[in-house]
């Protein structure tokens, strides 16, 4: 994995005493609430219904032991004892004292983890897959072009007042885990016909209130051109992205006002004026950063493990696990294990303290020190032996950490609502529960197979309702909450807009709902088909009337 | 009037301005250095220059292009680019471009909504002079801008940056 030098630790220390000065101006009174806002925010501090909510970045989803358990430590120390993974590789602590935040970013800092541009109108951080360097279906390793974005994006001079946020993704593999194609820019790695690499450049997806499936502006972009790319990108945006309105702010605004041909002719223009050899990284740096990533200490195993085999004969709940959270490795003998934060009962993405200790010691002595976020709100371990499989099964299980339903019915990403949320109008998390609840019986949940259920508590889509098979979106109907269903989204390589589905239902009508269109499905599904494939097939009609006939 | 901080080696330090910022409904003094609106200076610029007598400078508002200067810019001794509000980043591109793609030599003033917390970023943007708003002190920006260690990314200060550091 890539270590921090002397200068990427002496940045976060620097950013540390800085943000410990701002916050000593505003406890001093020197500074209001007004002034101090936009100085929080670019350290991830927010102000939310009931305390300030610390959002810390875990670049390209990667944590290490220590840095995993440090987290453990803050959420004991400094919140109630747990933290909430976010649907784009950050942990967010939901309690945090304001006079708290400098020690907290020091504590971050001292294991190499910072809260930098977590927040506000700048470069985000950096969405990647969380089966870098594991999987055998990547190019290259995306870790490697997530880190130089990382350097590059860290503190910009000319890109950290934007008209919005901005957020990139990064995948390597045809199957995308990071919800590309609705960033506003997605980099797909991809091999060119002569064996070169170059990202096709998808720019201008998005969410919230008006959703995008970005369009490819480059095909092929050679490696090498990244950053003089994104600098043209960014510029092109930065000037004339729209300041008047908040919601009309987001880059997929003014692309799709000007045209996906139109835009890319902007950048072209600008990206021939950047002088590359200032602009792009040279190939020296770019080596330093590669072999950080390159040195992954694998051992030469068979790629049977009798171990493994006997467990999964003998031991059904072990079968269910491997059937449903086991992936397979590029490494003989490996394993990627995904560890479901998605239990019964627990809120989707949260982890107790000691729910974090047990992953990390896992990742530790189970899987090369490594430890995944996954924009889906679980964990992975991404290296872990096929022999040690049965123990590391046995370890999470005794921590309600083997949750078998990785992209099933009840592998729901949810926002954190109304419960937490100031901008929110309905409780996401209650919903999430109803459905896992109505889905707990695992045989059935098998049967339905992958079906991607993702809840939002507003408009702003946090919990990308949008891109879910079954999208769920909170609204306030005269104070009360209702939630509008939608079908067909998809944020995967295949992406898509879900259709909305009917009227909006109450709160408890929602579980029933979402019960009647798999029913619906199991109706009419092919062989092997999922319900995404399904509503693809046959249309919203035979949903529609699952869900309201009966109401009529 | 917002008094004015000059950045010189890395020292920011109080400065004595020349120059009168002039609306396009007011006057042209007799005599003395002004800064005008991009259409005034586009309108009367010559004919000011003509006389040599006195230094031009031209305000840029953030939706209007620096790229409109470059003829003129060997001649303008300040382009003074505006902050309407501190979040509003267009001036840093200007900024960028006048010092790295047209080689301007002159003073960038920053002003309108000019906070300390922005001063590092507008010095790696080449900015060089600035009207504080917020009533920050030549130290103050001083320590602003020289807060980090390190930067990451090229800019138009010509810092050695991270990688260059690591190739010593």
């Amino acid at each position: 994995m890539y270590q921090y030098d002397l200068i990427d630790k002496e940045f976060l220390a620097d950013r540390s005493a800085e943000f410990r000065g701002q916050v000593a101006r505003r406890l001093s009174g020197e500074l209001t609430e007004d002034q101090f806002k936009p100085l929080r925010l670019m350290n991830g501090l927010y102000l939310q219904l009931h305390a300030y909510m610390l959002r810390v970045a875990i670049p390209y989803g990667s944590l290490n032991s220590t840095q995993a358990r440090r987290l453990a430590q803050i959420a004991r120390d400094f919140d109630k004892g747990y933290g909430h993974f976010t649907t784009r590789q950050n942990i967010q602590f939901n309690w945090i004292k304001l006079k708290d935040a400098p020690e907290i970013l020091d504590k971050l800092a001292e294991v190499d983890l910072h809260a930098i541009q977590t927040s506000g109108n700048c470069i985000r951080n950096t969405t990647s897959d969380p089966y870098a360097g594991a999987t055998a279906e990547e190019v290259d390793d995306p870790r490697v072009w997530s880190e130089v974005i990382r350097q590059w994006s860290t503190l910009h001079p000319e890109f950290s007042f934007l008209p919005r946020k901005f957020k990139i993704a990064i995948t390597a593999s045809a199957k995308d885990r990071t919800a590309a194609k609705v960033h506003d820019i997605g980099l797909m790695l991809r091999q060119g016909r002569d064996g070169t690499l170059g990202f096709e450049v998808i720019v201008g997806g998005g969410q919230g209130r008006t959703p995008y499936v970005g369009p490819t502006i480059k095909q092929f972009l050679p490696t090498d051109r990244l950053l003089s790319y994104l600098e043209a990108v960014l510029r092109v945006y930065n000037r004339h992205g729209r300041r008047d309105n908040i919601y009309k702010a987001r880059i997929k605004i003014l692309v799709a006002a000007l045209g996906a041909e139109e835009f890319a002719r902007q950048v072209d223009e600008e990206w021939a004026k950047i002088d590359a050899a200032r602009a792009d990284l040279p190939t020296a740096e770019l080596a330093r950063i590669r072999a950080a990533f390159a040195k992954t200490p694998f051992e030469t195993l068979p790629a049977r493990s009798d171990a493994f085999e006997t467990a999964k004969a003998n031991d059904a709940a072990f079968a269910r696990f491997v059937r449903n959270n086991v992936k397979p490795h590029k490494q003989p003998g490996y394993s990627i294990v995904e560890v479901s934060l998605k239990a019964q009962e627990q809120t989707p993405g949260d982890a107790s303290a000691q729910q974090l200790e047990v992953v990390a010691d896992l990742a530790e002595r189970f899987s090369l020190n490594d430890l995944r976020v996954t924009h889906a709100q679980n964990l992975v371990l991404p290296h872990v032996k096929l022999d040690d499989l049965p123990t590391v099964f046995a370890t999470l299980q005794a921590s309600g950490l083997a949750t078998p339903n990785i992209d099933l019915v009840s592998d729901i990403i949810a926002c954190p609502g109304l419960d937490y949320c100031a901008l929110a109008n309905a409780r996401a998390i209650p919903v999430a529960q109803d459905i896992a609840r109505q889905f707990a019986d695992l045989d059935r949940a098998e049967k339905v197979g992958e079906l991607k259920i993702k809840i939002s508590g507003c408009i702003n889509a946090c919990g990308h309702h949008h891109v879910a098979h079954i999208g769920i979106l909170g609204v306030d109907k005269k104070g009360e909450e209702f939630y509008q269903l939608s079908l067909g989204g998809s944020g995967a390589e295949d992406a898509s807009i879900g259709k909305i589905l009917g009227p909006a239902l109450p709160a408890d009508k929602v579980a029933t709902a979402v019960d009647q269109l798999v029913g619906a499905y199991l109706n009419v599904r092919n062989d092997g088909e999922r319900f995404l494939d399904t509503y693809r097939r046959v249309g919203l009609e035979p949903f529609k009337e699952a869900v309201y006939a009966q109401a009529d | 009037m917002p008094k004015l901080i000059e950045l010189v080696d890395g020292q920011a330090r109080w400065a004595e301005d020349t120059f009168t910022a002039l609306t396009d409904e007011d006057p042209i003094p007799p005599s003395g250095d002004v800064i005008l609106s991009l259409a005034r200076f586009q309108a009367e610029g010559d004919a000011l220059l003509a006389s040599n007598s006195r230094q031009v400078g031209v305000r840029i508002e953030p939706d209007q292009e620096v790229e409109g200067l470059a003829y003129d810019l060997p001649r303008i001794a300040v382009v003074a680019l505006a902050f309407p509000k501190f979040r509003d980043g267009r001036a840093y591109t200007s900024a960028r471009l006048l010092r790295e793609r047209f080689g301007y030599q002159g003073q960038i003033r920053a002003v309108g909504d000019v906070l300390q917390e922005q001063a590092g970023f507008m010095v790696r943007c080449g900015f060089d002079a600035f009207e504080p708003a917020d009533g920050a002190t030549p130290e103050v920006l001083t320590k602003a801008a020289n807060r980090f260690r390190h930067v990451y990314q090229r800019a138009a200060d010509d810092r050695p940056i991270a990688l260059d550091e690591r190739a010593v």
